[in-house]
């Protein structure tokens, strides 16, 4: 796997960051506009996985080690469930959204039925945990593939 | 037509004469028979939650233990695809 031209990789240079800022908005933003931490996740890895196209795997793989994917993977994971069970310890329920009212994080009281970026309680912790997650996993299934693809070739020939 | 062609041909015919009638059968969108609980989370959720986007306050608070579900569903993908092309990758 050789990548592809450098009009594509231009081309990829330019539109991921904006792909990144993009996908991290809808992650930030997923208590108040359409969208959450799967969505968002979704749109960052698809970023990412534009730059494993457009270069290769060998390139990419100098940058981010799988790893450490699977190391983030997890902290989203335990992240959500820890979240969750806090809502045992605090509100005596699962999944109990104890930080909403208390003025600590996100824990504003939205006025007028107006929410903003720093109301919600859990919400936005756990859009980010899930956004975590979802970006680290959907990239580490295309990344493994695209590794294995790229060694069958180098044995093939 | 040879005999597998026929079977398929009548499979095709017995599936879509069922979506038909379930089509037909179907709920009028819109209208539901139990509206208590959607009128509670229309009214209530930024109330409790603080989130304007319902749907997420439905997925990460109400229905929390759907989403757990769902994660580990992701997390068991991730997990396979990752061992099984790890393992002839050496």
């Amino acid at each position: 796997m050789k990548g592809m031209s450098i009009i594509v990789r231009t081309i990829a240079n330019i539109s991921f960051p904006f792909i990144l800022i993009y996908g991290l908005y809808v992650i930030a933003h997923g208590h108040l506009t359409p969208g959450g931490g799967f969505q968002g996740g979704a749109v960052v890895a698809s970023g990412l996985v534009l730059m494993l196209i457009a270069y290769n795997a060998e390139w990419v793989s100098k940058r981010i080690k799988e790893s450490h994917l699977s190391i983030f993977e997890s902290i989203g994971a335990l992240g959500f469930i820890i979240l969750a069970f806090l809502g045992i310890v605090f509100g005596g329920v699962f999944f109990t959204n104890f930080l909403v009212g208390t003025d600590f994080i996100f824990g504003m009281i939205p006025m007028n039925g107006a929410a903003n970026i720093n109301t919600g309680g859990t919400l936005p912790l756990m859009n980010f945990a899930v956004g975590l997650k979802v970006i680290a996993g959907l990239f580490a299934i295309v990344f493994v593939m695209a590794h294995f693809i790229s060694k069958t070739e180098e044995d093939a020939a | 037509m040879d005999k597998r062609n026929l079977l398929g041909f009548a499979f095709l015919t017995v599936v879509s004469v069922f979506l038909i009638f379930s089509a037909l059968l179907m709920h009028p969108f819109g209208d539901p028979t139990e509206e208590d609980m959607d009128q509670y989370i229309i009214d209530n959720t930024v109330d409790e939650t603080g989130a304007n986007n319902g749907v997420t306050a439905v997925v990460f608070d109400y229905r929390g233990f759907d989403t757990i579900g769902e994660a580990t569903v992701l997390f068991t993908a991730v997990a396979g695809v990752v061992l099984v092309f790890r393992r002839l990758k050496k």
